[in-house]
């Protein structure tokens, strides 16, 4: 029997002026799966980091795939190499973070089963910078800890006032 | 500014710009598969109503077996007829690489997915789109987006594949490669309006 209605906004952070980082705090372990819709540019082309529940240890790795428009790659990062940042949204490959014009970088962020206590926690993501690349990433964060808040920021510099952050929240039966 | 439903007291927010837009009602739960201490050979959605346009399969899941190129795959309405056929562009975390299969008796999805070769808390996180399931006049076709990384290992993938019948999607069966699900994998339905 259906369980109803679901996919929930939660919270909505719309920067009226630069900001070095959006948070999403107290986030409800009632859900199933968060989604996280990023419209946003950064004063500086630099990646874009999502830490969980404030860990900063080398917790965090993801496989990547890149389009560059001439060019299709793949990569990775493991932990050593994230370094404790979190996972990159974007940047993959040294290439072009999200933009510092009008025209915004984006990103769909599906964090599975976030409120598991027995799963490492994985997320699966697309991301796109209009005129420039697209991608698509899993990141690992490899903890069993139930995600209560995340953090996301640009790796230096401050997010352009304009960008946008969407938490939702859906509900399985 | 926040608008109120009267019939459903659900918020939603206008769409004037800078708004995030809102569709309240539009996506719904049908069903929830967990896999428990036993394991699954497969997972079935069955009974699946009409009533929606599009399906989503938002899954963790996990094969218990370590086989090279573990993927799972679908069969739709218990058709085991070679109405299959997928298209697949894979990162390795090195390569990225195309493949595709045609007039295959299941569709295939999520190449290399976490089984035993991964740590043991790793589960590979699946999100499947199934376009105008339930419309008789189209040939179904299915999206996917798939992934699991094992830190220094793991694939990410996308996929698009096709089941050519114009029936209407009522059951939907998922299955690993080989052997079952294991425990703590979860599959979950939901309706899009």
């Amino acid at each position: 029997m259906p369980a109803g209605k679901t996919y929930t906004p939660l919270a909505t952070t719309t920067l009226s002026s630069a900001a070095a980082s959006v948070t999403f705090s107290s986030i409800s372990g009632s859900y199933t799966d968060l989604v996280i819709v990023v419209n946003a540019s950064f004063q500086n082309n630099t990646p874009m980091y999502i830490r969980f529940n404030g860990d900063t240890t080398n917790t965090y790795s993801e496989t990547f795939i890149l389009g560059t428009g001439s060019a299709a790659s793949s990569g990775r990062y493991t932990a050593s190499g994230l370094g404790g940042n979190g996972i990159l949204v974007d940047n993959w490959n040294g290439t072009s973070g999200f933009p510092s014009t009008d025209i915004s970088g984006n990103a769909f962020i599906n964090i599975q089963n976030y409120s598991n206590t027995t799963t490492y926690k994985t997320a699966l993501i697309r991301a796109g910078n209009a005129g420039t690349w697209t991608a698509s990433a899993v990141g690992l964060w490899a903890s069993t800890a139930a995600i209560n808040s995340i953090v996301i920021r640009p790796f230096s510099g401050n997010i352009n006032p304009g960008s946008t952050f969407t938490l939702y929240g859906i509900l399985a039966a | 500014m926040a608008i109120r439903s009267l019939k459903t007291g659900q918020f939603s927010r206008s769409t004037l710009v800078g708004n995030p837009v809102i569709m309240p009602g539009s996506y719904e739960s049908i069903a929830t598969v967990s896999v428990g201490s036993g394991g699954a050979t497969s997972i079935s959605f069955t009974s699946i109503p009409s009533t929606y346009t599009h399906l989503q399969i938002r899954t963790i899941q996990r094969a218990v077996d370590n086989v090279s190129g573990d993927h799972p795959y679908i069969r739709v309405n218990n058709d085991t007829a070679t109405n299959y056929s997928w298209h697949r562009l894979s990162g390795s975390g090195t390569t990225a690489t195309a493949s595709s299969a045609s007039t295959q008796d299941e569709m295939r999805y999520g190449y290399n997915t976490a089984d035993g070769s991964y740590s043991s808390s790793i589960f590979t996180g699946v999100i499947i789109d199934i376009l105008d399931y339930s419309n008789t006049n189209k040939y179904k076709t299915f999206r996917f987006l798939s992934g699991a990384d094992n830190n220094g290992s793991g694939y990410i993938d996308f996929e698009s594949g096709l089941w050519q019948s114009t029936s209407a999607i009522t059951r939907i069966d998922l299955a690993p490669f080989q052997g079952n699900f294991a425990q703590y994998s979860h599959f979950a339905l939901y309706g899009v309006n």
